[in-house]
């Protein structure tokens, strides 16, 4: 049987679904500007960061769905965020020798920024992905609503995705550095980690 | 029939944004921006985009083909105030290739290396402008940032580089910093100028400013009273006095009339102006929201 959930348990599952979705446009963005001084501002600049993006959600989506079939847990959530948050720290602190490496190896300007945002966006894009699947199984509660809580679920997240991109493109840019804002959404992903991981103790029973 | 009735109301309304004489003979869509090319009795012009408004980047007289047209491309001549004989030429941003003809037309020994983003406009400066490409000139399909990061790898020195990237409408904004400003200057030899066509409106203006003077130090702030663009004049080592470049503007004023440019005239606007607030923002590859600031 399980308990009945807490009132801020479902509001904080979207928030941090909200917020997973900003932060993974927010990165998007900031890689067109990290990439552009090794591998120049045009267009195929943008078809590297996007492929990217989307294979590794894809994979997200994918694995985070699996992780989310055994000892679901908002502890074990709240680690994906963490997580997420320490592998996307290399990206403001060892962009620079990475891409100078692959600048340095790999003449055609196309497959550098290819190479360079799969070493950046990779994994930290993987991990962010696994975000919306496993989400959409804590607020699950019967098979009846899945549909309409998924629905929703997206909702939230795409929101956070389209504010993320506008946010970061008109003003973060304008006020701070790149590697501030990939620094503060690497501190926003772990922080909000760790409540969930400490908010567990006394929280629901999945099953 | 069809595709011209189609494409006639387009035709009509460039027209009549650029002058009523004047006729477009030429027009693409290229990756980046609308290319167009269009006569007005003797004067051709290339153009870029017809969002807002069109902007020409490079014209030529057809009775005069060597008179400079733009008053910008006479300003990038004041480099030669500056220098005895370019041997190395870096020209980022082709353009119409004018300012590459003329300098291969002055000085034929010269290497002059055009480097354009936009295989569009190399076309166009080819089959319109009369752009000439030979054993001393050519030019290179590439992203300037991209073309200078790998110069300096290979050692590659100018004496001359002319940055001339920004047509107002969109600024490669990788092109602004202080780390590009850098690799410049380590491509430059000790003598070596940099001539960048650029902005003197805008708060840009004030972030432009001191990036350069962060990384040369003092520079030229060329521009007429027109408010049009200005041309920042770099040196790595100092700068030359007034005498010195006004007895320049003597020696070759000859030399430069049939371009319809008075180095006499030009002299005296090689000044030095600090006219930007001290605790400027740089432009870094950090921070560089150059359009947004425009």
């Amino acid at each position: 049987m399980s308990s009945p959930r807490q009132f801020w348990h479902n509001p904080f599952i979207y928030l941090l679904a909200f917020t997973s979705g900003f932060c993974i446009m927010a990165v998007e963005l900031l890689g067109g500007r990290i990439l552009a001084p090794y591998f120049g501002s045009s267009v195929h600049i943008w078809g590297s960061i996007i492929t990217v993006f989307m294979l590794s959600l894809s994979v997200g989506y994918l694995l985070g769905g699996k992780l989310s079939t055994k000892a679901v847990s908002l502890k074990r959530y709240g680690y994906i965020f963490a997580i997420a948050g320490i592998t996307v720290l290399p990206v403001a602190l060892f962009a620079e020798p990475i891409m100078e490496a692959i600048f340095m190896s790999i003449e055609d300007t196309r497959y550098g920024s290819l190479l360079a945002s799969i070493a950046l966006f990779f994994i930290p894009t993987i991990i962010l992905g696994m975000i919306s699947p496993y989400s959409v199984r804590l607020l699950v509660s019967d098979k009846n609503n899945s549909g309409q809580v998924a629905g929703k679920l997206y909702f939230v997240s795409t929101l956070g995705s389209a504010l993320g991109t506008l946010i970061t493109s008109f003003y973060l840019v304008l006020w701070f550095e790149v590697n501030t804002i990939i620094i503060s959404v690497c501190s926003v992903l772990f922080i909000l980690g760790l409540l969930a991981v400490v908010s567990n103790k006394g929280a629901v029973n999945y099953d | 029939m069809i595709n011209l009735k189609l494409l006639s109301p387009l035709f009509i309304t460039l027209c009549f944004i650029s002058n009523i004489n004047a006729e477009v003979i030429h027009s693409e869509r290229s990756l980046y921006k609308n290319v167009i090319v269009e006569d007005n009795d003797n004067i051709r012009c290339l153009k870029f985009s017809v969002k807002r408004k069109t902007s020409s980047q490079s014209c030529i007289n057809k009775a005069a083909p060597k008179a400079l047209v733009f008053n910008y491309t006479k300003l990038l001549f004041s480099s030669f105030l500056l220098m005895d004989k370019p041997e190395h030429v870096l020209i980022i941003g082709l353009g119409g290739g004018t300012m590459s003809n003329s300098i291969h037309q002055l000085y034929p020994q010269a290497k002059i290396t055009n480097v354009e983003i936009d295989p569009a406009v190399v076309k166009v400066a080819r089959d319109y402008f009369d752009f000439i490409e030979n054993n001393k000139v050519n030019a290179q399909t590439k992203d300037g940032r991209i073309f200078v990061k790998r110069a300096k790898l290979k050692k590659q020195q100018y004496d001359w580089v002319i940055l001339d990237a920004f047509n107002g409408d969109y600024i490669p904004e990788h092109l602004m910093t202080k780390e590009f400003l850098t690799e410049i200057r380590d491509i430059l030899t000790p003598d070596g100028i940099l001539a960048a066509n650029t902005f003197s409106g805008s708060e840009l203006y004030q972030y432009e400013s001191a990036t350069y003077q962060a990384v040369f130090g003092d520079f030229f702030n060329v521009r007429f009273d027109d408010g049009g663009n200005r041309v920042i004049l770099a040196k790595n080592s100092g700068l030359p006095e007034q005498h010195t470049i006004k007895a320049k503007a003597q020696q070759i004023n000859k030399k430069l009339s049939s371009y319809a440019v008075d180095t006499n005239k030009l002299a005296p606007l090689l000044v030095i102006e600090k006219d930007w607030p001290a605790n400027t923002r740089l432009l870094t590859d950090q921070y560089s929201p150059a359009n947004l600031l425009n």
